[in-house]
């Protein structure tokens, strides 16, 4: 093997073998873990670096390796896998830092980083998976090893929640599984290719594709928390923060709507499913879900539970932008994959610093908070900003293009009215808490001072990462039109799609 | 490669013989016993894949009156596995049994068990296989009863029951095929085995036989008590390899001695029999209080899954796609042996350190022993057939199977069974992660807690990821 095969492996590996190592270490070796954790997130973050200049070049990174016969595990990086590769290493560093800090003290802190590396391992192993059978490997993966992470507390409320995880998931897995392997039996081994691979097969087999379709979805819809498949998202909120923050931008919803926009562009092909009648369907699902999510967001007190209904509704943009015909709509949906993951991990960052510091976990204890933690609100209201789609934060980009494409696609009537449905209700949930925050008197204590106000406004760990996730999230929308921007990435992938 | 033929019977039996005059050493005697059958069972497959099928018989004497041994892929395979989980399950025992008089009257028992394992799987005629049956079953039941309780050795006793009955049952069916043809050979009998009332009665006395001793549902009732109440070492053999002995008869004669006298409707019966031991394993486990019971209900729903590949296997017209299956099919049972194995064992740790082994209370265990518990995992990944274990892959060809044939409900009865069975292995998970503020320190035995890990890793890591000349070695097999 060459270098050009080597290096997707060791963009997994560089997660996978630390982690592997941390498992080991006592509880007591923190700095030998806390030097593993970011050498690996480091060397990744190098190593990515390098695969983004080649794919944007054209240049052919693939390994395989055979399972069974016909069966083969491929790691192929193409400018779709390179997007979601790029997000998960970047975010998964500033997570490294934020939850070094957050679990200062903890007990069984090597069991946590050793599932969190595999956790992240196995979300770069789905993004460079090259075909579905690969895909699926590291999807069930990816459910196996963040069940310890959602479960990491051990209290019965978060034993529960990680078993209503697991139920969903795995059920959701199943269906998955189903849907591929009788898809292999049609159509023989099922690579990811622009453009798609099936609408060459006979027209007897189109209604056996649809119910395939159904079951893809299906399973990949339960990750994704598309409505009424959505319900362990809110439940595993008991998780600590780097792990919600990660489960919710990064890790597990993503990897379902990163998984629908594959099966459409690279498995079916958007034209054929759009040919099979399919991507109605898809939208209307979306669709349903935005305006779900946003509404029971407005309903929580609980600040984690608000955002976990709000990454319900969020992440269905994905699924909504792939679901519009034309490359203005995709590239609205494959933008926000990213766009979204920067926005979401800033508020669970801010959220749980607000609980670490003050002990504040609801809504109703936010009065005042701006004062005291005037960093971190500043970068939860970016973020919020962001949500609701406001220029210039990088959801607005994601936004604008969208409501572009259903125009182009002709689609307007009814992408429309749930665009702004949801700008509207997203304002409603997210700016009294802002008002809260900056405007309202504190009151005379907080719920439980943890960290005491000294040079920063909490301990430095905590502070950085959600400042540098917001900063982030301000440069994808200011600087949406410079080279290697998430938009330019994202026009470049529509564009191979689409053949233009 | 004729000698590690000879070896991998000569060498545990003497093993045997040796541990029975010395005593004392016994333990050491048993464990170098065991390196070198693992090296022979090596030899032989290493053998097996580069020189194809082998033949040999004893003394020079051809089939018919003298002993012929004959060893192909698949023979070679389960040798194999045969070999490590013993040797592991070995390893264990060592530090298992206590004292002295214990392990006396363990080791003996335990290398002719592993004697007539590899006699079984190495006999190419039905009269040696009823003799290697019958002396595996009376093993089996000697060392079930080992410990001495009322409870093991009342399931100890009816274990013996089926197990005669069942080998009653097989030797009437091969005296009926020796009146019709004149021949015990299985490769001559291949040939001259024709449909007709004789072939058929015999197949189904032989056969029904075999279901006992493997215990497919509704014949079961057996199993869970014995493998229940065992020691933790002999748990994990005879579920993960005494049950598939007679599994691996059962696929010699319908997929090969009498390949032109099976018919589908057999076929689908024993895969409707498979479906009910998937759910029904399933479904009781699930309830189960006590880990090593539902270790023992596992073991009823995953021999199910085997038998549900017989309508596929014989629905499949001969060519890759079932070859496939069939390659589907041995990776299914050889996961699961070593991943029992591997769970029996790590149950044996938790209850020789927490002194029991009820699920509900089993809070606090992936602090107190992380590497057993992550053992559990390991099988338990392997057990439902998640990625990237060797089940994952079998179960694959076993949907593919069935999406292609069209028979629909051993889809849905394998995804069933493996929701269920995730439902259990989670349960047990859930408490073993579930917190407690422990004062006691993690415990970590070395020999007690590797034997478990490597087995299960091998199920859940080695097979799924490096299984593929798997697939090769069995063209030269079934």
């Amino acid at each position: 093997m060459n270098w050009d095969a080597w290096l997707p492996v060791l963009v997994v590996a560089s997660s996978l073998l630390p982690g592997l190592v941390i498992f080991f270490l006592s509880e007591g070796s923190h700095r030998l873990r806390t030097a593993l954790n970011l050498a690996g997130a480091i060397l990744k973050l190098v190593l990515v670096g390098i695969l983004i200049w080649g794919v944007f070049h054209e240049h052919v990174y693939e390994s395989r390796w055979t399972l069974a016969p016909g069966l083969e595990l491929v790691l192929h990086a193409d400018t779709l896998s390179v997007l979601f590769v790029t997000l998960s290493t970047v975010l998964w560093l500033v997570t490294t830092v934020y939850a070094i800090g957050y679990l200062e003290k903890a007990p069984h802190r090597s069991r946590f980083f050793g599932f969190f590396s595999l956790c992240v391992s196995a979300t770069v192993g789905l993004a460079l998976a090259g075909n579905l059978f690969t895909f699926v490997i590291f999807f069930e993966l990816l459910t196996l090893v963040t069940y310890p992470l959602v479960a990491h507390r051990g209290t019965p409320e978060a034993v529960r929640g990680a078993r209503i995880y697991l139920a969903y998931t795995l059920g959701g897995g199943m269906l998955l599984l189903i849907g591929t392997v009788w898809l292999h039996v049609l159509a023989g081994p099922t690579a990811f290719v622009e453009g798609g691979i099936l609408s060459s097969l006979p027209a007897a087999y189109h209604p056996q594709l649809k119910i395939i379709f159904l079951l893809l979805i299906m399973g990949l819809g339960v990750k994704a928390a598309l409505v009424p498949l959505h319900g362990w998202l809110p439940q595993a909120m008991v998780a600590p923060a780097p792990v919600s923050a990660l489960l919710h931008a990064v890790a597990v919803v993503k990897a379902g709507a990163f998984g629908i926009v594959r099966v459409v562009y690279d498995v079916y092909g958007v034209n054929f499913t759009d040919q099979l009648g399919l991507l109605t369907g898809l939208g209307i699902a979306a669709a349903i879900t935005i305006v779900y999510g946003s509404v029971m967001a407005l309903f929580q007190d609980n600040l984690k539970k608000r955002l976990a209904y709000s990454t319900v509704s969020q992440v269905s943009y994905i699924a909504l932008g792939t679901a519009i015909l034309g490359p203005i709509g995709t590239i609205g949906g494959i933008v926000h994959l990213v766009h979204q993951g920067i926005m979401k991990i800033t508020l669970f960052f801010t959220a749980g610093n607000y609980a670490e510091t003050l002990g504040i976990h609801k809504i109703s204890e936010m009065n005042g908070v701006g004062r005291r933690m005037p960093a971190t609100t500043l970068a939860f209201s970016i973020a919020a900003l962001g949500m609701i789609g406001v220029p210039p934060v990088a959801g607005f980009v994601s936004k604008w293009y969208l409501g572009l494409g259903a125009l182009e696609a002709g689609m307007a009537a009814w992408v429309m009215p749930v665009l702004i449905t949801s700008s509207v209700l997203n304002a409603a949930y997210f700016l009294p808490v802002l008002y809260r925050a900056w405007f309202r008197e504190p009151g005379p204590a907080w719920p439980a001072e943890h960290i005491p106000a000294a040079r920063f406004e909490t301990s430095a760990a905590l502070l950085w990462p959600p400042v540098i996730t917001a900063t982030l999230a301000l440069a994808a929308g200011l600087f949406a039109a410079a080279p290697y921007s998430p938009l330019e990435w994202a026009t470049l992938i529509a564009h191979r799609e689409y053949g233009l | 490669m004729t000698d590690a033929m000879i070896g991998l019977i000569a060498l545990p039996l003497a093993g045997a013989l040796a541990t029975l005059l010395l005593p004392r050493s016994a333990t050491a005697v048993a464990i170098g016993t065991g390196l070198a059958t693992t090296v022979a069972a090596g030899l032989l497959l290493s053998g097996v894949a580069t020189q194809g099928a082998l033949h040999y018989e004893i003394g020079g004497w051809s089939a018919g009156l003298g002993i012929a041994l004959r060893a192909d892929g698949l023979s070679a395979l389960l040798l194999m596995m045969t070999a490590l989980v013993a040797l592991a399950a070995s390893v264990y025992a060592s530090a298992y049994f206590n004292t002295a008089s214990e392990r006396a009257r363990f080791w003996p028992l335990w290398l002719l068990l592993w004697t007539a394992l590899n006699a079984l799987l190495l006999s190419g005629d039905l009269f040696n296989l009823y003799v290697t049956l019958e002396l595996l079953g009376l093993s089996a039941v000697a060392l079930a009863s080992l410990s001495g309780r009322r409870a093991a050795v009342a399931a100890a006793l009816r274990y013996l029951l089926v197990g005669l009955l069942g080998s009653m049952m097989f030797l009437a069916g091969v005296s009926l095929l020796y009146a019709g043809y004149g021949t015990l050979d299985l490769a001559a009998l291949s040939h001259m085995v024709a449909p007709g009332p004789s072939a058929w009665t015999a197949l189904a006395l032989m056969t029904t036989g075999l279901l006992l001793k493997t215990a497919l549902f509704p014949l079961h009732f057996w199993l869970p008590p014995a493998h229940a109440s065992a020691p933790a070492p002999v748990s994990a053999v005879l579920s993960a390899l005494v049950v598939k002995a007679a599994f691996y008869l059962v696929l010699r004669l319908w997929l090969d001695v009498f390949a032109t006298v099976v018919t589908p409707a057999a076929a689908n019966l024993l895969g409707l029999l498979g479906a009910g031991a998937v759910l029904w394993g399933s479904w009781h486990a699930l309830q189960a209080e006590r880990l090593k019971l539902l270790a023992a209900y596992s073991t009823v729903a995953q021999l199910g899954y085997l038998f549900l590949f017989f309508p596929l296997l014989l629905a499949l017209p001969s060519g890759p796609a079932r070859d496939l299956a069939a390659g589907g099919l041995v990776m299914l049972a050889l996961t699961h042996g070593f991943a029992k194995a591997g769970l029996f064992l790590a149950i044996g740790v938790i209850q020789q350190r927490c002194g029991h082994d009820t699920i509900r209370q089993l809070d606090g265990t992936a602090q107190r022993l992380p590497a057993t518990t992550f053992a559990i995992a390991l099988a338990g990944v392997a057990l439902i057939g998640l990625p990237p274990s060797g089940a994952f892959l079998g179960k694959w060809q076993l949907l593919a199977g069935a999406v292609e044939t069209g028979q629909w409900l051993w889809l849905v009865v394998t995804a069933v069974g493996s929701l269920l069975a995730a439902a259990y292995i989670f349960k047990v998970l859930g408490h073993a992660f579930g917190h407690r503020p422990y004062p006691n320190q993690p415990v970590t035995v070395a020999r007690e807690e590797w034997p478990a890990l490597l087995l299960a890793g091998m199920a859940a890591l080695v097979l799924g990821l490096s299984g593929a000349p798997m697939w090769k070695l069995l063209e030269l097999g079934i």
